[in-house]
């Protein structure tokens, strides 16, 4: 595909990078010349001095046969105009970087009028992979897909769990959770698993749950659920504010430590239901009179990636609390993941991964029947989004009448925004979207799946 | 320096150059030539180096811009060493340094000679030499890039040392598919040029390896006389299509897959232009007077485009024209075609944009706080380019001048060792008096043809890689 990417800064170089590995054709906009030439003298792509909301530059660039427009910009607004002009002079699709919260809040409305694909904020993506973690500590790996409406989670079984040599088809009357697992991985294995198949102790199963059931689950089968309801925040930044928000309401409490007075009166009085002290985070005086010893959960969001380090570094060292590091640069990654910091959360390879997760989804359905379609578990297994549009043979059918091909499950269906996680019983009807997982690639059409 | 990857890239020459050297072997079955023999040992051993260093991987995948310099600069100098095995096997060409200095004015586009009688040679022969012009016109290196597969940005520090120009940009976002239309561009026009010669009335032989100098903007004829006994109409074509491989080849794509009115508004194409019509119009005025200047245009145009373009194919003795005439010729030998062409020379886009210094720097030293900026096709010329620029421009006077030093020691008059200099340096070919259009270079040292070998490859390849590669400091650990 060609991809226009609008700002050279660390996200839209990243994103080049990987883009360019995958084989899309790639044009840089950057009204700077020197970051043009950085981007042009490593990477096989062609680069374009200009304002990448002009018109004429957009042109110049080769608009009219672009198939997608990613604008990363570090301006909100820019990035909308970009993308704005772009859907006008063509027919690409347009993903912008929009990280004030103000927006954030009527982004939906914005997403409609200018036309906008994808809106990525990578504070808010940060803070929910933050939350989720929070959440289910002992899951190994969240993803979600279908518009973050389903969320799959990959755990390990543990030893003397009730799943152990249990078989699926039981799991729901055994559990009364409505789950379903939809990849175990065993040694180099990756089965999916049909009603018969008998788990074992320390498969990783990868699971389709409702939010709200996951935690349940996890406890059912012998997971520790989660333990912390201390957050400790070092840097009142967005991020901190997301979590802040995230969390208001609930039983678990958010510590932030900002230094600046007035940014800790705006976190007060956006987050009433946080606790916000006006300190110096990096004073350990400081740190352990706030409870460092004793929270649950510490996470260093600072502007600064050396101090967020040491300041995991140094909580790693006082408690046994789950650490988060905020990290912004992308070099030296290698050094930094050796470090013990905890989860890593690098928002601006977040952003990068968002996208390019968007890119291939939309390349791996172009010319089938394929909505989106996602890579999961080290990419061996294909989650694809079909839509139910005619009355075919398989509709109004229970599940469990209906013979799917090896490996092959259906994941979820959604029903006008209701997630339904399947049983034999449910059938699928008109209008439906239906997530298929499978190991079998290439399938591009519904009927191939049920035989 | 990564020195395995180096060698890799070598590996593909080689294995190229042999896959090249086919057609000339073929030339030389159909013509039942004993001579065919030196090609087949040539690719053999271009293929037992090759191939296992192709296979080798190479062990990292380090390519820096220095990396890129050398391997080119390295890469052209092997590919000249095998080139000009076969004129020494067969024993056409007794001398190997002249063997070498003739495929090396053959793969840069020189067309500068040091046989006295073309004619000599056997028909596989004259096919390898022009048939160099060809390869060596759009590059080698540019070709590999067409069908190797190399990743990520290194192929731009590849493109950058073998393409001439002082900036050198991609057309499309891919370097494969920006090498491939390169190339496809190149080829189409080629084969234009020779059905119309065929049209002509022109024998196939004559047409390919007329063709094949016209595109590679190379020189070698295959008659002694060079162009001067076709038609005129033939004459004419080679004109026009000499003038038009001296265009920078984007305007082609330009032209081709998108806007016309983008291509036509380029600087540098009008420049180009109006340079060439100027020369034709004072030779012309120059040789004929008012009088006979309708037909003194035929020969002007002819030569003017020749010249410009760095092909150096004569019809008629231009060293027997006025000084003034002579002049203008030199001078354009300087100008050379335009960037990213294969023409070579200064290139034209240089002169453009070092005149536009000249009269920023009068205004500056008047208004000592005048700030102007410098924009060429509508863009502003970044400093780093303006620098490159001026220091290109005083490298190669200052390589100029040094050769033309060392040339003199063989005691020619200052006409020849001068412009048998500004014909190589500029890839041009023919000079004047002694190396005229219907002399040659075979009288000149070993020394003076190893000086203007170098100065060929410095001329093709834009002065720095050749300047690197000879630099030791590149070669230490």
């Amino acid at each position: 595909m060609r991809i226009l990417i609008i700002g050279c800064g660390k996200v839209g170089t990243a994103l080049a990078e990987q883009l360019d590995r995958e084989g899309h054709d790639i044009i840089v906009i950057d009204n700077k010349a020197s970051a043009i030439h950085n981007v042009i003298d490593t990477l096989d792509v062609l680069g374009v001095v200009g304002n990448g909301a002009s018109y004429h530059v957009l042109q110049e660039a080769g608009i009219e046969t672009t198939d997608i427009l990613i604008a990363v910009t570090n301006s909100d607004e820019l990035n909308m105009l970009c993308c704005l002009i772009a859907k006008k002079a063509s027919k690409c699709h347009t993903i912008a970087r929009i990280r004030n919260p103000q927006y954030n809040e009527e982004i939906d409305f914005i997403k409609e009028e200018l036309g906008i694909s994808m809106t990525i904020n990578p504070e808010l993506e940060s803070a929910l992979e933050m939350a989720r973690l929070i959440r289910l500590p002992s899951a190994i790996k969240i993803e979600t897909f279908a518009k973050g409406k389903v969320e799959l989670l990959k755990c390990q079984i543990p030893k003397d769990s009730i799943l152990n040599n249990m078989q699926i088809k039981n799991i729901a009357t055994k559990t009364h959770c409505k789950v379903l697992v939809c990849a175990v991985e065993r040694g180099d294995d990756i089965f999916i698993p049909a009603g018969d198949f008998l788990l074992q102790s320390s498969d990783k199963i990868s699971i389709i749950a409702m939010q709200k059931h996951a935690p349940e689950f996890f406890t059912k089968i012998g997971l520790p659920p989660s333990h912390i309801k201390d957050i400790m925040i070092v840097g009142g930044g967005m991020i901190a504010s997301y979590i802040g928000s995230r969390f208001a309401g609930t039983d678990v409490t958010v510590k932030i430590i900002e230094q600046n007075k007035e940014r800790c009166e705006e976190l007060s009085s956006h987050l009433p239901d946080s606790l916000i002290i006006h300190a110096n985070g990096t004073d350990n005086n400081v740190l352990i009179e706030e409870g460092i010893d004793t929270t649950d959960a510490f996470a260093s969001l600072t502007n600064l990636d050396e101090e967020n380090i040491l300041l995991s570094l140094y909580a790693q060292k006082r408690c046994k609390a789950k650490i988060f590091t905020k990290i912004t640069r992308l070099t030296f990654d290698d050094i930094i993941r050796d470090m013990n910091l905890g989860v890593i959360l690098n928002p601006k390879l977040l952003t990068a991964d968002r996208i390019i997760r968007y890119v291939r989804a939309k390349q791996n359905s172009l010319g089938s029947n394929v909505e989106t379609l996602y890579k999961l578990v080290g990419n061996k297994v294909e989650a694809m989004e079909f839509r139910v549009k005619s009355n075919a043979s398989f509709v109004g059918i229970p599940l469990q009448q209906l013979r799917t091909k090896e490996n092959t499950l259906v994941g979820c269906i959604n029903r006008n925004g209701k997630i339904i996680i399947p049983n034999g019983q449910d059938t699928i009807q008109v209008g439906d979207t239906v997530i298929i997982v499978t190991t079998s690639f290439g399938l591009d059409d519904l009927r191939d799946i049920f035989e | 320096m990564n020195k395995s990857i180096i060698l890799h890239v070598i590996g593909w020459i080689l294995t190229i150059e042999a896959l090249f050297m086919a057609l000339p072997g073929i030339v030389a079955m159909i013509y039942q030539e004993k001579s065919g023999y030196s090609f087949l040992i040539t690719m053999m051993v271009c293929l037992l180096i090759g191939v296992p260093l192709i296979i080798m991987k190479p062990k990292s995948h380090i390519f820096f811009a220095k990396e890129g310099f050398i391997s080119v600069a390295l890469g052209w100098i092997v590919l000249s060493i095998m080139g000009a095995m076969p004129f020494y096997l067969s024993g056409e060409i007794p001398s190997y340094v002249d063997a070498l200095f003739e495929v090396i004015s053959g793969f840069t586009t020189t067309g500068s000679s040091i046989l006295s009688d073309v004619e000599a040679l056997s028909y596989c022969m004259l096919f390898w030499r022009s048939f160099t012009h060809w390869i060596g016109g759009m590059g080698i290196l540019v070709f590999i890039l067409a069908i190797m597969p190399m990743a990520g940005g290194e192929t731009m520090h590849i493109m950058r040392a073998e393409s001439p120009g002082p900036s050198v940009e991609k057309i499309v976002p891919r370097m494969r598919s920006t090498a491939s239309l390169l190339y496809i561009i190149y080829f189409a026009m080629t084969v234009i040029q020779i059905i119309l010669l065929l049209a002509g009335g022109m024998p196939l032989f004559d047409s390919l390896t007329i063709t094949f100098g016209t595109a590679g903007t190379g020189g070698f004829a295959i008659k002694n006389s060079s162009l001067a006994d076709y038609t005129s109409y033939q004459q004419n074509v080679t004109t026009i299509f000499m003038f038009l491989f001296g265009v920078n080849f984007n305007i082609y794509y330009l032209i081709l897959f998108k806007k016309a009115k983008v291509a036509f508004k380029s600087e540098e194409l009008r420049a180009y232009f109006l340079i060439v019509i100027t020369a034709i119009i004072l030779i012309a005025l120059n040789l004929g007077g008012i009088k006979n200047f309708f037909p003194s245009i035929h020969h002007a145009a002819f030569q003017v485009s020749s010249i410009i373009t760095t092909t150096g194919y004569a019809t008629v003795d231009f060293n027997h024209w006025p000084t003034f005439s002579k002049t203008i010729l030199v001078w354009i030998m300087f100008i050379g075609a335009c960037a990213g062409s294969t023409g070579g020379g200064l290139k034209v886009s240089r002169i453009v944009i070092l005149f536009k210094t000249i009269c920023k720097e009068m205004s500056y030293l008047v208004h000592k706080r005048s700030i102007k900026i410098i924009k060429f096709d509508g863009k502003k010329i970044e400093h780093e380019t303006m620098r490159s620029i001026n220091v290109f421009f005083v490298s190669y006077i200052l390589i100029f001048a040094v050769s033309v030093l060392i040339v003199s020691l063989d005691n020619f008059d200052f006409t020849s060792s001068f412009t048998a200099v500004a014909a190589t340096i500029n890839n041009v070919g023919p000079g004047l008096e002694v190396v005229g259009p219907i002399g040659n270079f075979g009288g000149f040292s070993i020394l003076s043809k190893f000086v203007m070998m170098f100065d060929m490859l410095c001329g093709r390849l834009e002065v720095f890689p050749m300047l690197l590669l000879f630099n030791p400091k590149n070669w230490k650990k």
